[in-house]
């Protein structure tokens, strides 16, 4: 223990014992004042501090969002489509809400101090008003019959198909980083199988990159090569967009549960290991004209993981450059295929069945493989164009 | 305790009450540890929950130490916790222990076990005039087992690979693999059986109070004469024994995926840190989600309702008012518990759940917020007019309904799945349900002990610590969690152990330090209350009279320190509903007085 630690313990200690002193006191001083002129003395004194907290609570509410509003992303325009229709969302339940909210909470504190308790006065007996219990049933949900109009309506729009010139790219999450896929000049992505992914050999999604023979749950399996897969860019860096055109993430996790979470274009969707997910959007912004909107001279569309995925959640960080159109053109075409061809053609030793150790505990066959090359389940994505 | 009361024994009831009154010699341990009583049973559960919710707050001051100087070192943290904090800094294994097991203790440890634990027991046999529960051995082991549950969850924080880290939803694959996570070792098998055997502790619970509210009432006490709290009580026991065992169920899947090599919620699956594929194919570890929030949505009512119960039956007392709308307030929570079921997948809006299913559910969670409309319209119509007594237990009452608005609204926005795709997973999920289930609840719970402490143990809390108590840890609450909302709307994600790598989210710096010294001073004065509550069971000021809150309500006609049977004669008869306050000129009329011939109706 460091001196300040037992000097904020002594602090927190005396503060106890002061605080109890006078509890105590208090209530030997409301003996003597009697209880009744004690109870009417702390009555007020509650009842005062609900009016204090009252007025001091909005005033809080007002510095709060004076000091807290700019730091947020509601001063900037939404950098995606979908995104704008979000903050028009976010408007019109914030109005609702924020009538409600100040309604109710004045109401609550205003009568707690209003009817605190006097001799003179009793109790109004009260027990029901059909009425007004008909009046805020229907009202209520009036308001909300709104909002999830609203919200549906919205809810639709983004997560509906892609518009058919989406580009499409694949991300998909790992512990702790994403990977970026891109179909390669053919606009087809190649096939892959999770049992195919050797970090050793580059092939980091399991790509069909060379024929393989191995022994699966369903059986031993004779995989094919997927030329498709050739040309495909595989990168970890950044992910290139461009700017006005829609995109399409096909969204996949590698091992545990990830998000892609896209706070500048409002948008979220897990990558979930075995269930490859969507998500569409138009980016509205270049990074660089974001720079100039927000004021930012480094500021980045952050990809961050939303999903808890072990403990370098934290970290787990991508990135995403708006560009225009022909900046996308330059650097797309530096770019290099993932693709390594085997070094080995015939190397038995990546090839013979059993090569890869036997799973100790193999599930029974459930997917009735049939012969010749066996189409996995789940994580085969192969775009169509 | 008087004996022969009962002058000539003849009927059923009366000899019942001749056990109810009579006692034969109990040792210490029957009497206060394997004890029958329900009230012995309440007071062991409150008292559990307590040191529970002192280390969950406690875990959440040592994360939000991390959270609010993440560049700081505190060598007297390696001092206490070791190896969780090499070097004075909270390591990342150890902020996710710790933030998963705050989660997991506070919402079932506390706000369940706790709270129903404590005032489901206490109340229903003496609100409903009972002699005990329905099985009061099955009651017994209801404590034994939420007991054991809790020291096989406090064993995992001592094991080597460390307690589970992986989120209080546990979802798998994460919660599956070990290799994943150090706390999906050993850590995940404890939890699992701490789970499974609070499951159990919560079913024996809940079957209990349902069989001794619709079988063990009073003469006299129809439904529709029962308290708020004991509908209130009911309800949520009822939604226990529904959704617990699917979540029982759903741990079962996740334990054989974890030994017993089935694919239930795993599949394509590579493990980079032992360079390997998992043998699994065809699971969904979506399938574990819709299993987990069957229980976990109706999980928030399982803890909000019995605190809305409870703040009913106080705001009318001490407004010396009749709650306003009764049928109106039982429906609104028969209707909650009806769509409590309903609304599971709004939790899972951005997981690629069909856009069509999540619409569905958008409509029935908005629709929740319709009743729950109904009862804050209602407890503010109760107050107005009304004849206010700021005792400790009105006072967090009044807070409770102000925490459950602030809250119950931010629901609106998590509810509509637009919304949610921005604020998933963000401060704003934490700040909501932080207030609106978390704090809120507990104000209910304060309430409730500082309303019953007469009742349990013939005493008064301190009234002055009460109150700093209450105005403290109010406006510490929302000083905590009334800007988080800022921070979800900046999009920042919750369970980062940092944020000063992250361009988007590293402007809040100062913020966190705020809410972390905050949290500090609030949890200093709980400890405050823990003190009052100890303090006051020995030296408190003693009641002197049967009926201190002159409520209307049975309990307060059992003597002031009631023996295992609750009334020394017979028990009494109801003629009327609880709510009878400032009628005809009365400031109020007990339920065991028969309706007068002249009496207005209501």
């Amino acid at each position: 223990m460091t001196t300040t630690g037992l000097f904020l313990l002594a602090i927190l200690a005396l503060g106890f014992l002061i605080t109890f002193q006078i509890a105590k006191a208090s209530e030997y001083v409301s003996v003597l004042k009697g209880e009744k002129k004690s109870f009417e003395q702390n009555n007020k004194i509650n009842g005062f501090l609900m009016v204090v907290f009252l007025v001091l609570g909005l005033i809080g509410v007002w510095w709060c969002n004076k000091a807290l509003y700019h730091k947020t992303l509601m001063p900037y325009p939404s950098a995606s489509e979908h995104g704008e229709n979000i903050d028009t969302m976010l408007k019109i339940t914030l109005l609702i809400t924020g009538i409600v909210f100040f309604i109710t909470q004045i109401l609550l504190f205003w009568f707690a101090y209003k009817y605190q308790y006097s001799d003179k006065r009793r109790a109004f007996y009260y027990p029901h008003n059909n009425k007004l219990e008909v009046l805020w049933t229907t009202v209520p949900a009036i308001a909300l019959c709104t909002l999830v109009g609203f919200g549906l309506y919205y809810w639709f729009k983004i997560t509906g198909d892609a518009p058919a010139n989406a580009m499409q790219v694949e991300i998909t999450g790992r512990q702790f980083g994403w990977i970026y896929r891109y179909p390669g000049k053919d606009n087809v992505f190649g096939k892959k199988y999770f049992r195919m992914i050797d970090e050793a050999d580059g092939n980091m999604l399991g790509l069909l990159w060379k024929d393989s023979t191995m022994q699966t749950p369903n059986g031993v399996q004779n995989l094919k090569a997927d030329p498709t897969g050739f040309d495909d860019i595989i990168q970890t860096s950044a992910m290139y967009l461009i700017k006005d055109q829609p995109v399409k993430l096909i969204i996949n996790s590698r091992d545990v549960i990830h998000d892609v979470g896209l706070p500048h274009f409002r948008m979220k969707m897990d990558a979930v290991p075995g269930t490859p997910t969507t998500m569409w959007f138009t980016p509205k912004y270049t990074t660089e004209e974001m720079k100039k909107i927000t004021n930012n001279p480094n500021f980045e569309y952050e990809i961050a993981c939303d999903q808890m995925c072990g403990n370098g959640h934290y970290s787990m960080k991508g990135l995403i450059k708006v560009v225009t159109r022909d900046e996308f053109v330059l650097w797309r075409a530096k770019q290099q295929p993932g693709y390594k061809a085997p070094t080995k053609a015939g190397d038995p030793a990546l090839n013979a069945p059993g090569a890869q150790p036997a799973p100790a505990a193999q599930p029974a066959d459930t997917t009735a493989a049939g012969a010749g090359v066996v189409v996995p389940k789940g994580n085969l994505v192969a775009a169509h164009k | 305790m008087s004996h022969g009361h009962a002058e000539v024994i003849t009927t059923h009831e009366v000899h019942h009450d001749e056990h109810g009154a009579h006692h034969h010699h109990q040792s210490f341990i029957t009497k206060y540890i394997f004890s029958q009583d329900h009230k012995i049973i309440a007071k062991q559960f409150l008292i559990t929950g307590m040191i529970w919710a002192i280390i969950g707050g406690l875990m959440s001051v040592l994360f939000r130490l991390q959270l609010g100087y993440p560049d700081q070192t505190f060598p007297w943290l390696e001092d206490i916790l070791g190896n969780w904090a090499r070097g004075g800094k909270i390591t990342p294994e150890s902020y996710y222990a710790l933030v998963t097991m705050h989660g997991t203790i506070l919402v079932f440890f506390v706000l369940t076990g706790g709270l129903s634990g404590t005032f489901a027991n206490f109340l229903i046999p003496l609100q409903c005039g009972a002699r005990d529960m329905a099985s009061p051995m099955m009651n017994m082991l209801s404590y034994w087992f939420f007991f054991g549950g809790s020291i096989v969850m406090l064993s995992s924080l001592f094991i080597q690979t460390g307690p589970f880290s992986g989120g209080w939803t546990a979802y798998p694959p994460l919660s599956a693999l070990g290799d994943a996570s150090p706390g999906s070792k050993t850590g995940m098998d404890l939890w699992i059986t701490a789970m499974a055997m609070f499951v159990v502790s919560s079913l024996l619970g809940g079957l209990n109070y349902v069989s001794t509210v619709l079988n063990l009432r009073t003469k006299g006490m129809s439904m529709t004469r029962l308290p708020l709290t004991i509908w209130a009580l009911f309800f949520t026991a009822v939604l226990g024994i529904l959704s617990f065992p699917v979540l029982l169920s759903g741990f079962i899947l996740l334990l054989f995926d974890r030994h017993a090599g089935t694919s239930f919620y795993l599949s394509d699956i590579y493990i980079a840190a032992t360079n390997q594929a998992l043998p699994n194919e065809g699971g969904s570890a979506i399938l574990y989600q819709h299993l987990f929030w069957f229980l976990g949505h109706p999980e928030v009512y399982i803890i909000l309702l019995p605190a809305m119960g409870m703040a009913s039956e106080i705001l009318s007392v001490n407004a010396r008012k009749p709650i306003f709308g009764y049928m109106a307030m039982v429906g609104s929570l028969f209707a909650i518990t009806i769509l409590a079921f309903l609304v599971w997948a709004h939790h899972m809006f951005v997981t690629g759940l069909n856009p069509f299913l999540g619409s569905v559910f958008v409509l029935l969670t908005l629709l929740i917020a319709v009743p729950s409309a109904i009862k804050v319209f209602n407890w503010l119509t109760t107050i107005w007019k009304s004849n206010i007594k700021f005792t400790p237990g009105m006072l967090f009452a009044l807070g409770f309904v102000s925490l459950f608005i602030s809250g119950g609204l931010t629901g609106i926005f998590l509810g509509n799945s637009t919304l949610d795709i921005h604020l998933h997973d963000t401060y704003f999920v934490i700040a909501h349900f932080h207030i609106v289930m978390g704090v809120s609840a507990f104000f209910g719970m304060f309430a409730g002990i500082y309303h019953w402490f007469p009742k349990m143990y013939g005493r008064f809390m301190n009234n002055t610590m009460a109150y700093i108590h209450f105005w403290g840890t109010l406006i510490g609450a929302y000083l905590i969690f009334w800007p988080m909302h800022y921070e979800g709307l900046a999009g920042m994600p919750r369970r980062y152990l940092d944020y000063s790598n992250w361009s988007s989210f590293n402007q809040f710096g100062e913020l966190n330090k705020f809410i972390s010294t905050v949290a500090m001073i609030v949890f200093a004065l709980q400890l405050l209350f823990v003190f009052n509550f100890f303090y006051s069971i020995w030296k408190g000021r003693k009641v002197t009279t049967l009926n201190p809150w002159d409520a209307t309500t049975l309990e307060w006609t059992t003597p002031i320190h009631p023996g295992h049977g609750n009334w020394e004669g017979e028990i009494p008869e109801v003629h009327r509903w609880a709510y009878d306050y400032s009628k005809d000129g009365r400031d109020f009329i007990p339920q065991t007085e028969p309706i007068g011939p002249n009496e207005s109706k209501h």
